[in-house]
């Protein structure tokens, strides 16, 4: 499904960038450190491509997200096709095609938090902060997303909440959880 | 080091009071004296021939002779022009897993030096460590400590001041279960959706970007260091039974002391829940196990708590060893909607290239969710049964994704079908009392 979507957001980021006319101009989109920091990972693979995966996680951790503008310009600086760049971007979990919040919730829905409540929880979670799977709060503070196994199983539930991983989780304690995050 | 090492992975971090074991730390621990004695007085041969008579098998679920894997990689002229490859797998991402996480986080320097063992035998000078990428702790534990082993010249240009070079670089993954599969893994370090390969040809004939690569467990890289330093025998020793060393068992669910424990390879299931995670909770009987992550059939308290924990045993019992941590399903667990659970896991994660994976997995997870809803028939127990049955036969698929899959799913049909049948008669969960116990 999100393939589908992102599918026909490239082709409307196709019209848009021959509108604008030269493809150079999309190159300029992307600031000096980000094009510096992708051309720091080409110059140690053994061809541009390869860098696809690290150049959408580059640009992702300048901008939140990947926006159809973007992906054009990281298609055209590793001189690849936008189409065979959107296949890899919306394959990965961890790239958003769509805008995010401040902070990602990722809340683990595998086997062995499922075995301590995880979907009681996820239920808790999502009455909280107002949300359901997918979707960004009305401030833009969290995006909920479920996770695979987040691998601390032995302080199931857990969820990471941006980087920091968190276990143990206590519905009773979200406000206590989510506040540091502003 | 004179003390007979019984704990050669969590010895260390044990010694540091659980604080991450720094290169200092780690070199008075008697770190890198084994990765400097096999790179400056042994041959790449020698080395390979070591861990081979150690018997040390992959620790990331197939348990591949690791040694016998290294052995595969063209040596010399025959490896053709460029580079060779040595991949760390820590994308540790199979339910219930949690084993590599703690070795990266605490003591990463074992890691690393393990690697510049590995890579040294197979004639490899680029490597790699893909990394789970919600995994932020280790990622910054080993960031800290490739930087640290680069300034004392054991990575890098000239390693322990000789010829052979390492570059090692850490990679931190995009996120998907299949990049677990060590061809998928290779197309996402390509930067290429993370597909399974068609095998033959296997890695050590062509892997990342064509070139001869091994792809190694963190595990089981972990091991090679104590094997150099302290010898085939000393290694083989550990083991209780047929398999050798140690292995970092693991216990989540309802039990009182939930962990993971570096054991004797062969240690008794009973002897992991009961002694080592204290037994089950005050009111939870245990039901069924799963021994080592999503992917391995259910094991049942009434045949098979006396197993040994090795790759023999537990395979000999119709299940697999897998990662050795193991997931407990008590007694207020319903065994369908677990396994909803799990093969909504394993649909989500397909990488949608072969059709009965693809197709065949979600359709298996809406039957069970019929089921458990109240809204099944026996003849979709058949159903499961038989699908399950094709979609998880070898050759089916381009990988082993579906297969894994089906392993819990076949045998909770085997050693709970009542409970499938109580749904069906009873038209809903027997389990469900309350609303929302998951």
């Amino acid at each position: 499904m999100t393939e589908n979507s992102a599918i026909g957001s490239v082709k409307s980021g196709v019209k848009s960038s021959g509108n604008n006319g030269a493809v150079t101009d999309l190159i300029e989109t992307l600031s000096d450190s980000e094009v510096a920091e992708i051309e720091a990972e080409c110059a140690h693979l053994p061809d541009r491509q390869s860098a696809a995966i690290d150049a959408l996680m580059i640009v992702q951790k300048h901008r939140g997200w990947v926006s159809d503008q973007s992906l054009f310009a990281i298609a055209r600086l590793l001189g690849m096709s936008a189409e065979a760049l959107d296949a890899v971007a919306t394959f990965y979990n961890r790239i958003y095609r769509r805008p995010v919040g401040r902070h990602v919730v990722m809340l683990c829905d595998s086997v062995s938090c499922y075995v301590m409540g995880a979907d009681r929880l996820a239920e808790q979670v999502k009455a909280h902060l107002g949300v359901q799977f997918g979707e960004t709060t009305p401030d833009d503070r969290f995006t909920l997303l479920p996770i695979p196994c987040l691998g601390a199983c032995d302080h199931a539930p857990t969820m990471l909440v941006g980087e920091e991983l968190i276990v143990d989780v206590q519905a009773d304690r979200l406000d206590e959880i989510f506040a540091p995050f502003e | 080091m004179n003390s007979p090492m019984e704990k050669p992975l969590t010895e260390r971090i044990e010694q540091n009071d659980g604080r991450v074991v720094d290169i200092d730390a780690y070199e008075g621990a008697g770190g890198y004296v084994a990765a400097r004695e096999a790179v400056t007085a042994m041959t790449p041969e020698a080395v390979i021939e070591l861990v081979k008579d150690a018997n040390l098998r992959g620790r990331g679920g197939a348990g591949f002779p690791t040694g016998v894997k290294w052995g595969f990689i063209p040596q010399g002229d025959a490896a053709g022009p460029g580079p060779k490859y040595l991949i760390c797998n820590a994308d540790e991402m199979e339910p219930g897993t949690f084993k590599d996480r703690y070795l990266m986080t605490f003591d990463p320097h074992l890691l690393i030096e393990g690697m510049i063992i590995a890579a040294y035998a197979i004639g490899a000078e680029r490597a790699f460590v893909f990394l789970r990428g919600e995994y932020f702790e280790p990622y910054r534990a080993l960031e800290r400590a490739i930087a640290d082993a680069r300034d004392r010249h054991y990575l890098g240009e000239g390693v322990f001041g000789g010829k052979f070079n390492l570059d090692l670089r850490l990679h931190s993954s995009a996120g998907r279960y299949i990049c677990g599969e060590e061809t998928a893994l290779l197309n996402a370090l390509e930067g290429k959706r993370a597909q399974p390969r068609l095998k033959p040809p296997f890695p050590p004939a062509s892997g990342a970007w064509g070139r001869p690569t091994v792809v190694n467990n963190v595990e089981t890289l972990c091991n090679v260091p104590a094997i150099v330093r302290l010898g085939a025998d000393w290694f083989r020793g550990l083991g209780l039974t047929d398999d050798a060393g140690t292995k970092i068992y693991g216990v989540s669910g309802r039990v009182n002391n939930p962990g993971l424990w570096e054991l004797p390879m062969g240690t008794t299931i009973r002897e992991i829940i009961e002694t080592h995670a204290g037994g089950m909770r005050d009111g939870y009987t245990l039901r069924g196990l799963l021994p080592g992550g999503a992917s391995t059939d259910f094991l049942v308290p009434e045949e098979h708590l006396d197993l040994p924990m090795d790759y023999g045993s537990i395979s000999a019992a119709g299940s697999r060893m897998g990662t050795g941590t193991m997931i407990l399903m008590d007694d207020s667990i319903c065994p369908v909607d677990i396994s909803r659970n799990l093969q909504h896991f394993f649909a989500q994660e397909s990488c949608g290239f072969c059709t009965p994976c693809r197709e065949g997995l979600p359709w298996l997870e809406e039957l069970l969710a019929d089921i458990e809803a109240g809204r099944g028939t026996m003849e979709d127990i058949d159903t499961l049964e038989t699908n399950a049955a094709f979609i998880g036969a070898p050759g089916n698929t381009f990988c082993l994704h579906a297969a894994g899959a089906i392993e819990p799913l076949q045998s909770a049909l085997k050693y709970f079908r009542e409970d499938f049948e109580a749904h069906v008669r009873e038209g809903r969960c027997p389990y469900r009392k309350n609303e929302g116990n998951g």
